[in-house]
């Protein structure tokens, strides 16, 4: 332990209210910590720069599952676990509960939070892949009120968001349309538990008559942030999949993602692994029956 | 900049203890420095290794990763809570049995780890049991003889480890 308990402040305003209250008094002032398994991490190697934090861990009105008759709403602090052992969400977005059970270890999970993975803005966050090919909103509260973004459009650079400086990430929506197209998300990396991708995607596609209807493709660590990649799916939707089409969408991929190198892969891994994961993709979707 | 601390009150091993720390104490040190319940380990500090794990609320969670103003009000289980009235718990002994620890830094995590397991699964596979030790390192062991401790301990045993959290 490097770092210095007594140089941070802690406070649990225990409600939604009470936090979002604190955060428009002093606005900038304040680092909302959940489960504190990124914060935590900084903090223990002396790096945490916060100096004042808002606890949200234990905020009942902000960890929830909800189902209506065309959405899902998750709370910002649900946890992995608690997506883990949802059946709703099992049912209902399966890349979901595939990612939350390949985050860290169990006792990763039982801590860290959807709406953290999402407000920490790594580019290998686990969650974002499937999320963005769910067509996810986030819905942001602040003393002012809520308002939604598609979740598409909530990172804006490397480890940066729309958040303003009294928001919280409120809840996640995410609508209840996708039982008939084919899913599939591959994550590699160096090992199963614990790792941190290398890459991953997600997909979703609608087949109809022999044709796809509609395709999402997302992927991590290809990119700043998460994202999806909509040259790919261009090259892919309106007809049939062929060894041409997948040749196309290989080749509209490679053009749109900009991978690094870093202490976990290189920019030339990840760009043909990302190429291999959508090929082996598109070539399932011309196979009959559910893909997962 | 003068940091206010914080009264803490848990429950920990069935006993209600207290304390008075700053509020960003990490759990692992309120356990080992002020409780002086140092069975729980330091090995990553960042949450990849588990030889700090302990139960919280019924939940395997890192203790490195655990600011302790978090756990205010929790019920805390520490593998100083394992063995019940000077008898090893079922899982102690088949490590024992097992040859499941060898330098012993890693095996406080791995036991807490398991017992979280079998409270959820009395009966895991294999597979269960690799997955539920999977944030949990050994630089001995190789796991197999780890698993085979659980799995020896689950197989030995009815064991009601869900109330074990809970205040006695």
């Amino acid at each position: 332990m490097r770092g210095n308990a007594e140089a941070h402040e802690l406070v649990a305003p225990g409600s939604l209210d009470a936090a979002l209250a604190l955060l428009a008094d002093e606005p900038g002032q304040w680092t909302p910590i959940a489960g504190g398994t990124e914060l935590m991490v900084a903090h223990a190697a002396g790096r945490l720069n916060a100096k004042r934090l808002l606890s949200l861990w234990g905020i009942a009105a902000l960890r929830f599952i909800e189902t209506s008759p065309d959405s899902m709403a998750i709370g910002a602090c649900t946890t992995f676990h608690d997506l883990r052992a949802s059946k709703a969400v099992a049912a209902d977005f399966p890349l979901l509960a595939k990612a939350a059970g390949w985050i860290g270890s169990i006792a990763n999970q039982s801590r860290a939070t959807l709406g953290g993975n999402l407000v920490n803005g790594s580019p290998a966050a686990d969650s974002s892949p499937a999320l963005l090919v769910y067509d996810a909103e986030i819905e942001l509260a602040s003393v002012h009120g809520k308002r939604r973004v598609p979740y598409a459009e909530f990172h804006t650079g490397y480890k940066r968001t729309v958040l303003e400086k009294d928001e919280l990430v409120y809840a996640i929506h995410l609508p209840r349309r996708f039982a008939q197209h084919r899913q599939y998300l591959r994550k590699v990396g160096t090992r199963r538990a614990m790792a941190i991708s290398k890459v991953a995607l997600a997909a979703n596609a609608l087949i109809e008559d022999g044709s796809v209807r509609e395709i999402r493709l997302a992927a991590a660590s290809l990119a700043a942030f998460p994202a999806r990649l909509y040259r790919a799916e261009d090259a892919v939707c309106g007809g049939p999949v062929s060894p041409e089409v997948i040749r196309a969408a290989r080749r509209a991929l490679l053009a749109e993602v900009v991978p690094i190198d870093d202490i976990r892969s290189t920019a030339d891994y990840r760009t043909c692994v990302a190429a291999n994961l959508l090929e082996e993709f598109l070539v399932s979707l011309k196979t009959e029956g559910p893909q997962q | 900049m003068s940091i206010g601390w914080s009264a803490i009150e848990f429950v920990v091993n069935g006993e209600t203890r207290n304390v008075h720390v700053p509020p960003m104490k990490r759990l692992l040190d309120v356990l080992r420095e002020d409780l002086h319940l140092t069975g729980s380990k330091e090995g990553c500090g960042e949450g990849e290794c588990g030889s700090c794990s302990v139960r919280m609320n019924g939940e395997l969670v890192n203790s490195c990763l655990v600011p302790v103003l978090q756990a205010q009000g929790a019920c805390i289980q520490t593998v100083e809570g394992l063995a019940c009235d000077g008898e090893l718990h079922p899982l102690q002994q088949a490590f024992l049995h097992c040859g499941g620890a060898q330098c012993g830094i890693c095996t406080p995590g791995m036991l807490m780890a398991a017992a979280q397991l079998l409270a959820n699964n009395p009966r895991p596979t294999m597979a269960e049991i690799r997955e539920g030790l999977a944030g949990n390192l050994c630089r001995c062991t190789g796991f197999k003889r780890i698993f085979d401790s659980v799995l020896s301990a689950a197989a030995q045993t009815e064991i009601p480890m869900a109330s074990e959290t809970h205040a006695r």
